[in-house]
């Protein structure tokens, strides 16, 4: 029995060791030691050689599996306008009135949506272009070689035996140092030294937190990062977007207060530095919140706040529409686009599907979180312009440097039926079509138009 | 999401529907896969909520009556069998098709039958109610070869 005492105090005094030399020191001075970035060298190696093995088995069996990554039809076509006009072409005498015809253009178009569309699929995990050895994306690709196979068990072993439980180890070190240390300073009065020690302790146990997830962050354009008294907004894919961006700087957080564990990290986080939290009767209430952030910002001294204006979680393919609620406060927005590296792992939460602890033991079992950070240039509201149409211009500034598709569509979309109002506006524009704006139309021929074509 | 589609769909039904819709082994994979996306409950089936779940689907002011279109007389769930079926009237006419020794019945994406399918969306109550001598009239001078048709990519 003392025995078993004694083993388990080394091993616990060996991993204090190794947490504080190896990762919290480095931390704290925002070093790397370079053991990741040989990882992900090491990972790129494998996947490329497991895709040309699968490609080359494709060849060899022209029944295994293909990726299903392109689109499965092609649209084209195009606007309202112009397919009503070609199948009307050959009725003039149908000008201004409806026409049993213009029912096609609908069922097509309904056709092709259910077949393929654009806001369901991204709420669940985009498909891979190539197999990244991970049992969760496969489609029994592993019956094409035996040595694919063999690299796969490895793989298994070692993400579930060696990384999971040392990541489970590092995240949890990480999270527990961050409600010490915030307890702890808290106890200080204000003044500039505590700001800055409440920095330290969150970069620091931020960063632990990273590491407990073998991340990779890549950050672009450092001279743009928020500043104090400003907002930032990002597209959001996943909680752990928060420990990625504040790998880098120090930020207020917005969110609900919550219960349990999680509220017990709010509770000492907010003695530290002021983060906005509030009570869920507040939310509902949308200038409560407004004056609140607006208090926040106005003190130009105090940290910038994190929102993320869609809403929820999104797949990482595009950016849906981004609430207006957060462009009215004012201020100067700093936005930043967040991408990650699928090959490696899906950060994305699928929160209808998972909830947060499997969530988390699904990421922590991927191979690695490999995501690049752009900051983007400050951007204010102009004259003339009102939140949304600021918040439109934010997000598609966001969703061409990541790379995303731009989306107007909502991602509250994800539990709610559509607005009924979405549905007027198709109905309204057809019967402009119809009745409308297009008596100039209706005097050109159809060869005509089919030569312009 | 892509591991459970290819094990759940065993060959001898990809072939059924392959000779009865004629898309090809892959379009039917990839259809698979959609139609258990779509597939909330996970039990096989579709219903009319499933697809009311599509945004653009709700917004088309012909929505509702499309989805009728995938439910046969008094059902509620439509079954993959049935979900290909449908969808098989929007395969194109491949010119190759034309000279194919099918069985006696029509190719489900034959023109007539594309024709038969617009005419059943203004036909709600499936009662005859309107004239089909006037709308075959109307869609005599529609390419509806090309205009009901959807490319699926291979």
């Amino acid at each position: 029995m003392e025995n078993l005492w004694y083993v388990a105090g080394t091993i616990f005094q060996l991993w204090m060791f190794v947490v504080v030399f190896f990762i919290m020191l480095p931390a704290m001075f925002g070093l790397s030691l370079g053991v990741t970035e040989v990882y992900i060298q090491v990972l790129v190696k494998i996947l490329e050689w497991a895709t040309l093995r699968i490609q080359r088995g494709r060849q060899e069996q022209p029944s295994a599996p293909m990726p299903l990554h392109t689109g499965i039809i092609e649209r084209v076509g195009g606007s309202m306008e112009e397919e009503m006009w070609q199948l009307r072409c050959s009725q003039p005498e149908a000008a201004g009135a409806f026409c049993l015809s213009d029912g096609v253009y609908f069922c097509k178009k309904g056709l092709e949506s259910i077949v393929e569309d654009q806001v369901t699929q991204r709420f669940s995990s985009e498909e891979l272009a190539s197999w990244n050895l991970l049992t969760r994306t496969n489609q029994n690709f592993y019956y094409i070689s035996l040595r694919l196979t063999i690299i796969w068990g490895l793989g298994v072993f070692v993400r579930y035996c060696v990384l999971l439980p040392f990541r489970i180890a590092l995240a949890s070190t990480g999270i527990s140092w961050l409600v010490i240390g915030t307890y702890v300073v808290g106890f200080l009065p204000e003044s500039s030294a505590k700001n800055w020690l409440s920095e330290l302790v969150h970069l620091t146990c931020y960063r632990i937190c990273a590491r407990g997830l073998s991340a990779t962050i890549h950050y672009h354009n450092k001279k743009n990062r928020p500043q104090k008294g400003g907002i930032c907004v990002a597209n959001h894919t996943t909680p752990i977007d928060v420990v990625i961006l504040a790998n880098d700087g120090c930020y207020a957080m917005v969110g609900q207060t919550h219960g349990g564990l999680l509220g017990i990290l709010q509770k000492s986080m907010v003695r530290s530095c002021p983060h906005v939290w509030f009570e869920r009767s507040e939310m509902k209430d949308r200038n409560t919140v407004t004056r609140r952030l607006r208090h926040h910002i106005a003190a130009k001294t105090k940290l910038p706040i994190l929102i993320f204006p869609e809403g929820t979680c999104v797949n990482n393919t595009s950016v849906m529409m981004f609430k207006k609620g957060s462009f009215e406060i004012g201020g100067t927005i700093y936005p930043v686009a967040i991408k990650y590296d699928r090959r490696f792992g899906d950060a994305f939460w699928n929160s209808s599907k998972y909830n947060m602890v499997s969530y988390l033991l699904r990421t922590m079992t991927s191979w690695a979180i490999v995501v690049n950070v752009w900051y983007l240039p400050p951007m204010i509201i102009q004259d003339g312009e009102d939140a949304a149409q600021f918040a439109n211009r934010v997000k598609s500034v966001i969703a061409h440097q990541g790379g995303l598709l731009d989306l107007a569509w909502d991602g509250g979309l994800k539990r709610c039926k559509v607005k009924d109002s979405l549905r007027e506006e198709q109905q309204k524009m057809y019967s402009n079509i119809i009745v409308g704006q297009n008596h100039v139309r209706t005097t050109k021929t159809c060869s005509e138009t089919r030569e312009d074509q | 999401m892509g591991s459970r589609a290819s094990t759940l769909l065993r060959e001898e039904e990809i072939e059924e529907i392959k000779k009865e819709t004629g898309f090809s082994h892959s379009q039917i994979t990839r259809l698979y896969s959609r139609f258990t996306s779509l597939d909330k409950g996970e039990n096989g089936t579709l219903s009319r909520e499933d697809f009311q779940r599509i945004p653009e689907l709700a917004i088309n002011p012909l929505g509702d009556r499309i989805i009728n279109a995938f439910f046969p007389e008094g059902e509620d769930q439509v079954n993959f069998k049935g979900f290909m079926r449908t969808l098989a009237h929007f395969r194109p006419i491949e010119d190759n098709e034309k000279n194919k020794n099918l069985p006696a019945t029509e190719p489900l994406n034959s023109r007539t039958n594309k024709l038969l399918f617009a005419f059943r969306l203004y036909d709600l109550d499936r009662d005859d109610k309107i004239s089909r001598d006037e709308l075959l009239q109307v869609l005599e001078k529609v390419d509806v070869e090309q205009k009901m048709s959807i490319r699926f990519l291979h």
